[in-house]
This record gives C-alpha cells, structure tokens and sequence, in this order.
C-alpha cells in the first residue's frame, strides 16, 4: 500500500505539469516598473526530466562511495572503484548544472560600460592627504623617525626566528666525521677487509660507530690496479693496494655517487668512472676523482686508507676537500 | 506574506546593506570564450587541493625521527625508516581511501600547475597583461613561482628516495646562493643535509600553512583586480570595443557553468587518483642520503630546474683557490630568475618599444601582435628544450642517444630554434594579417556589388 503510494508520488514529481503560471511570480511581474530582468523562455519538461535523472545516478554514484568504502578491504580495486563513485556523482551532478545552463536558463548577453578612472577622486585623495598635513612642519625628520620606529621593530619582531638556528654558522659544512684510525664499515656495520675489496667493483663504506646520515659519512669505495694510479703529488700513499675512498656526495649539487662506469668494452670505455645520476658529473677515480665531464666544479673528496694491523681498511687522516655541494668561500682546489 | 527568497534576502539586507553590491556581483559580466576558462581551472585545482591537502594532513606524520615498519606491504617489512615515510605508506596502503586522496592531490598538483602554464600562456599572446591590469598579471607571476615551491616542498616531505634526491638538489642549489648561501643552508636545514630533524616540520608549516595562505592571498588579490578592471574580450562582433563589455552576467547564466566546470575538474582529478597511478612511493623506499637512483624524474614543472642544471656548462666564480659561485646557482637561481624577470618586465618593456600607453580591454589575436607572438613562442621554446632535456636521460633509455651527444645538440638547439621559431612565427602572423586584408577587402567589394544590385532593382535598371 505504501509502496504504491510512493510510486504514485514519484510519477507525479516526473511527470505532473507545474501549475500554468505561479500566481506570485506573475504578480511580482505586474508590480515591478521594468517587468522582467532575465528574459522569458520556453518550459522544456525533456530538460527538467534529464536533469532530475543525472542528479539521481549521481546519488547512486554517492551511495556507491560508501557502500565500497564499508564493504571492501584496503586494495589497489577500492582505490579504484572509491574514484570511479566519486568521479561519477561530480560528473553527473556537472552534467545536470550544464543542461541547466544550456536548457534551462536563459542565457542573456548583455552589454556593460568598463569601469573608468576617476580623476576628481584621485584629485581629492591627494588634496586630502596634503591637507590633513599641514600643521607638521618637520616632515622629513618624522618620516625617518617613524621608518627607524618601524624597522626597529621589524626586526625585533624577526629576531626569534633566529633560535631556528644559528645565524652566520658554516662550521657545520666543514665538519667531517673522519679522523686517522677510524674503521671503515659497510652498510651492515661490519668492519671492511682490504683483502675483500676487488676491482671492477663498488663498496659503500661509513665511519664506524658515526652517524651513517652525516654528509661527510658515506664512502664509495674502489680498487684499481695501482700502475693505474695517477694521484696527485701527496697522495702516493693514500691508496694501498690502489683501494681508493671518496666522499659519495656529488660537490655539484649533493645526490650520491651511484654509478659506476667500469671499462666493459677497452675500446669504447676505456676508463673507469664515478658518475652521479642527477646530473651526470662524472669523476676519474684514477686521478683523485678529478672532474672529467658534467656540470661539478670540484673532484671528489678522497679520504686517505691505510690498512691496519689485522687487515681491515681504516681512515689515514681526513678528506682532501669539503665534502658536498660548494659554498661561496669553499676551497675550490684540494690543498 | 512570506516568500523564500524575499525573506533571506530581506533579512541579510537590513543587517549588511549588501544589496545593491550583492545585485551588483550576480550581474558581474563574463565574456564568453573557451581560454577564459584556463584560469578557473588553476583555481578549482587549488581548492581540490586544499580539501585533498587537509585530509592527508590529519594522517601525515612530519618527523624524520627513525621507526620500523611493520604495515601491509611485504617487502618493506622489518626495513627502518622515518615517521613521515611510514606514515605515508600508511596512508597509501592501509587507510581505505587514503591512496585516492593522495593520489588525487599528486595529480591535482600537476594539473594546477599546467592550468597556470597555459593560463598564462594565453594571458600572453591575447595581450592581456597590458594596461590597465599589468598588476594582476604580476600577481599572476608570483602565483605561479610560488605554487612551484609548494609542489616542491610537497613531494619533498614524503622522505622516500626519489623525494631525497629532489631535497638533496635543493640544498645544493641553496648552497649555491652568493654569500649567504653556506650559512643560509646551515640555518635552514639546521645543520648539514639532510639536517638533525628539525627540517622536515618547518618544510610542513610552510607546505600546509604559510605557502597555501600567501597563494589563498594572492588568489584572492588576483580575483579582486581582474573583478575591479572587468574581464578582457575578443573583439568578436562591433559590440565589442575598448569601452563596452559583453558578456554573460554571473547569475543565472555563468554560475551554472562555472559549477559544472569546478565539478568537472573534481571528477577528473579524482578519476585520475583512482585510475592512474602517480609516485607510488612504496616501490621507492626510503631516503638515505648515499642513496640515488638513475633516471629520476621530478614531477613535470620542475623538470626545467633539472634540465638547465644538466645543460649549465661546467662554470664556477673561483677567485684564487676559492669557488665563489657554485655551478648549480645557474640552473637552480639565475635561470628561473631570468624567466621571472623577463616575464614581469614584458609589459614594460613592450610598453618601451611599441610606444603604447593606452589602456586595453580588447584583447589582440596573437597574429594582431606579430613581434610579441614572435618573441613570446621563442622564449617558450628556449625554456621548453631546456625542460626537455630534463628528460635527457629518459630519451637515452627510450632512444639510445648517448647523453653526451644529446648534451651538445642541446646547447646548440636551445638557442638556434627559438631564433629560428621568431623568424618564422613572426612571418606567418604578417601572412596571417596579409590574408585577413585579403579577406576584408574581398568582403567590402561583395557587400559593395550587393548594394549596387539593390540600388539598381530600386531604380528598376536593367541588371546587367
């Protein structure tokens, strides 16, 4: 019985004719002088009945949403099904607004005149700012006062910010965590054995018992035949067994040295390379990671290895430059 | 007698007098052509991005402090990692819905941005920046650089890998700065990079709240000039003209299509975060800073950033044994300053070189302008090879061209093309214009033939 009440209802709402004319808004028409502001236009029942038919799927769309979102599990399939509700509740509900915009409102096009300066305005700001300052007769000196007042208290104001940190501070970026004697270790903090350390490869080594997210921290570590060595005047003693250390970090703009160029083909690659993937600075290691190709304007630190008593790798001193990207004031050239 | 809508009406008006101005805005006039709506798109962008943005920050952790991660997705499992990358794939693999939201904002980023590339791209070759609303188009400018910087900060607070490669970038080019640049890094950062943890919550206030305030702002300020000078218009008929705008008032015509198309972008956006999958950032891990990866791509707008540093010739300021400018200050800060630069000083320097003062609201085609359109699709072709060769190293995987080859065509090509594309755009706007005469000549000789022919029927000549 209800339900049948209800189906009566819902065809009525589809399907019943408004009454001709609203009384009101026809009396509201009489009573206003200009008549109408937005022109009349044909009914167009089709309109009306598709619009109330998107809004209906776009509440289904809805409904939709949270049925998935309480039925399902967390999957790659909810995510998908929870966009696809979503986005067709906003889209049907979008579609309605543009058949009510093209069928169902007339659409006027009217001209207007574009905004104009005002001069006697302008005239009056101006008379009235002078005006009102006629009774100072030392302009220059309150103006100032009042910009050093207002700056002053500007930079009061600004001051706190300071406890972020400290204000002129580089020691930080010459900071490293080597010194000589300190152990090498690999990712998995276990102390390095020269012995371990083959060519044509590529080790990631850290300071033992330093913080491995220190920018000076991390090392990559090769080896190269020691007739390959052509390492600057002072380092002869730096690679032993031609095991060499360098900083990881790039000095061109701080990502990490992960590849390496290894000759694969004599005739193509014929030296080995540290290359950075950002953007491909590329170092010879053979020559103390000299810049030989991309954007980088310093080579790459080296760390001096020395192997110790029992055979494991360990720092000789500390790098021969600034570790990560340059500064204004950095050494440019390893001293 | 009671109405429903004289009654709110009544009552609003007898509190705020807002009347006449409320009357005034519904009949605020909107000229009608398709690349008006650029800018709206940008806008609603934004406020799915806010709505998105406010949702993940109520799950999002920022903390670089060290956890485990013991979630749904195996092979992460036992790995340590930080609070803010752990909550993140929490979001993206635990909570219902949380990989739609995120999804959807990544994608509502992208799209913002591109709404706003092409906006003013449009806004350019129309000559709308000139007077009377250069102001609004500098704000324009700054909405635009801002928003870069909030996608940057965005994706950097995620901490997985491919985000601590764009941050690590970052610091270098911050490093770079003249003078100030190692202290300014170190008070920033709180220390070397990545920092001792005190970075992560100031990148989130300025991603959450400082940066979105200032674009609400310079929204806000935008949408106010462009409302204060009424929009520009094509001159489509003789109606139009520098002193009377037509167009389609607010209420009723505009406000149902200005919602569709809010609506519209919303579906798209989230149609995109459900379907198509963007930075899934469980297969990245998390950062480390010994850690890289080849072939990283940032999202789009920055890829411009990434190509000029890769196409910088290798050059630093060293006085003596000391470098005093980095080479990432080039790419990094002196290039998009100079796009910056030239962009907001256009509508001066035009200004300069054609002599035009007046103020206008007939917007120009972009042939109308030939020295502009010439200069405009020269600029955007030097700054988009650049951004191409961001991709450089995707084209080497795709193509095999050796990036070394490629390094050196590029550095040849970005100034040649755009030369190139000035001469030519240029010679076909004056073709353009040459046949538009044509045209218009063609036109009057009818119309001209037209009333001799009726003259004469009038007159009942012979027609001949």
């Amino acid at each position: 019985m209800r339900a049948k009440q209800l189906l009566v209802t819902l065809m009525a709402l589809a399907f019943g004719r408004r009454r001709s004319r609203d009384p009101e808004q026809k009396a509201r028409e009489e009573e206003s002088p200009q008549g109408r502001i937005v022109p009349a236009g044909e009914p167009d029942r089709g309109a009306e009945l598709l619009v109330v038919g998107l809004l209906a799927l776009a509440t289904l769309f809805a409904a939709g949403f949270i049925v998935v979102y309480g039925e399902m599990g967390p999957t790659k399939t909810l995510n998908t099904l929870l966009g696809v509700c979503i986005a067709g509740a906003l889209a049907c509900i979008a579609a309605a607004l543009a058949v009510i915009a093209r069928r169902l409102i007339v659409t006027e096009e009217i001209e207007e005149e574009y905004p104009e300066e005002s001069p006697e305005e302008q005239r009056e700001i101006v008379q009235l700012v002078h005006d009102s300052g006629s009774r100072f007769t030392r302009r220059k000196l309150l103006v100032g006062a009042a910009a050093t007042a207002g700056s002053a208290l500007g930079l009061a104001g600004l001051t706190p910010v300071l406890s972020l940190g400290p204000l002129w501070d580089t020691v930080p970026l010459e900071a490293t965590p080597w010194y000589r004697g300190r152990r090498l270790v690999d990712p998995g903090g276990h102390p390095m054995l020269a012995s371990d350390i083959e060519e044509e490869t590529f080790y990631t080594a850290f300071p033992q018992g330093a913080d491995p997210e220190n920018i000076g921290s991390s090392l990559v570590v090769i080896r190269l035949a020691p007739s390959a060595l052509k390492l600057p005047h002072g380092r002869e003693t730096w690679a032993p067994y031609g095991i060499l250390a360098f900083s990881r970090i790039c000095t061109h703009a701080g990502c990490a040295i992960e590849l390496y160029r290894k000759p694969r083909f004599q005739p193509v690659e014929p030296k080995p390379a540290l290359v950075c993937p950002c953007h491909y600075s590329t170092f010879d290691p053979a020559t103390g990671a000299t810049v030989v190709y991309g954007p980088a304007g310093r080579p790459l630190p080296q760390l001096p290895v020395m192997i110790d008593p029992d055979g494991h790798l360990a720092a000789a001193g500390d790098f021969s430059g600034r570790v990560g990207p340059a500064w204004w004031g950095v050494r440019a050239k390893p001293s | 007698m009671s109405d429903r809508i004289a009654d709110p009406v009544r009552f609003i008006d007898e509190r705020t007098a807002a009347a006449p101005a409320i009357k005034k805005a519904l009949r605020y006039l909107f000229p009608d052509h398709w690349s008006f709506l650029l800018g709206e798109i940008a806008l609603y962008a934004f406020i799915v991005l806010i709505a998105t943005g406010t949702y993940l920050a109520l799950f999002f952790e920022p903390s670089v402090a060290k956890t485990v991660y013991h979630g749904s997705y195996a092979p992460l499992r036992g790995r340590e990692m930080s609070e803010a990358y752990k909550s993140v794939l929490e979001i993206s693999l635990t909570y219902k819905a949380g990989l739609l939201i995120r999804q959807t904002h990544h994608w509502a980023a992208d799209v913002f941005m591109a709404s706003i590339v092409l906006h003013l791209m449009r806004v350019f070759f129309t000559g709308a920046f000139r007077k009377p609303r250069e102001l609004t188009y500098l704000i324009g400018l700054l909405l635009l650089f801002t928003s870069l910087l909030e996608g940057y900060l965005g994706y950097s607070l995620v901490d997985d890998l491919l985000s601590g490669i764009g941050l690590a970038i970052g610091y270098g080019v911050l490093l770079s700065l003249p003078f100030v640049g190692g202290p300014l890094g170190i008070l920033i950062f709180g220390s070397t990079f990545p920092g001792k943890g005190v970075f992560e919550s100031r990148m989130y206030i300025a991603h959450v709240f400082l940066i979105p305030a200032l674009l609400a702002t310079l929204i806000g300020l935008h949408l106010a000039l462009v409302a204060a000078r009424h929009h520009t218009q094509f001159r489509r008929d003789r109606r139009h003209t520098q002193r009377r705008l037509v167009g389609v008032p607010m209420f009723p015509g505009q406000a149902p299509r200005s919602l569709a198309l809010l609506l519209i972008v919303a579906a798209v956006l989230f149609l995109l975060g459900g379907l198509v999958q963007i930075n899934p950032i469980w297969q990245w891990g998390p950062f480390e800073p010994w850690l890289a990866t080849n072939g990283a791509q940032p999202d789009w707008y920055l890829g411009w950033l990434i190509g000029a540093l890769r196409l910088m010739p290798s050059f630093d300021v060293v006085v003596g044994h000391y470098t005093l400018i980095p080479n990432p200050f080039w790419g990094g800060v002196a290039f998009p300053l100079l796009v910056l630069f030239v962009l907001g000083a256009f509508p001066w320097i035009e200004r300069r070189l054609t002599g035009d003062r007046s103020s206008h609201n007939l917007l120009d085609r972009p042939r109308d302008a030939p020295n502009r359109t010439a200069f405009g699709v020269a600029f955007l072709t030097w700054v988009f090879l650049v951004f191409v060769f961001g991709a450089s190293d995707r084209v080497y995987v795709l193509f095999g061209l050796s990036y070394e080859t490629l390094l050196t065509a590029f550095r040849v090509a970005i100034w040649v093309v755009p030369a190139l594309a000035f001469l030519v755009v240029r010679r076909l706007c004056l073709q353009l214009q040459h046949a538009d005469r044509i045209e218009e000549r063609r036109e009057e000789a009818e119309q001209e033939a037209e009333r001799e022919h009726a003259e004469r029927v009038r007159r009942r000549e012979p027609v001949l």
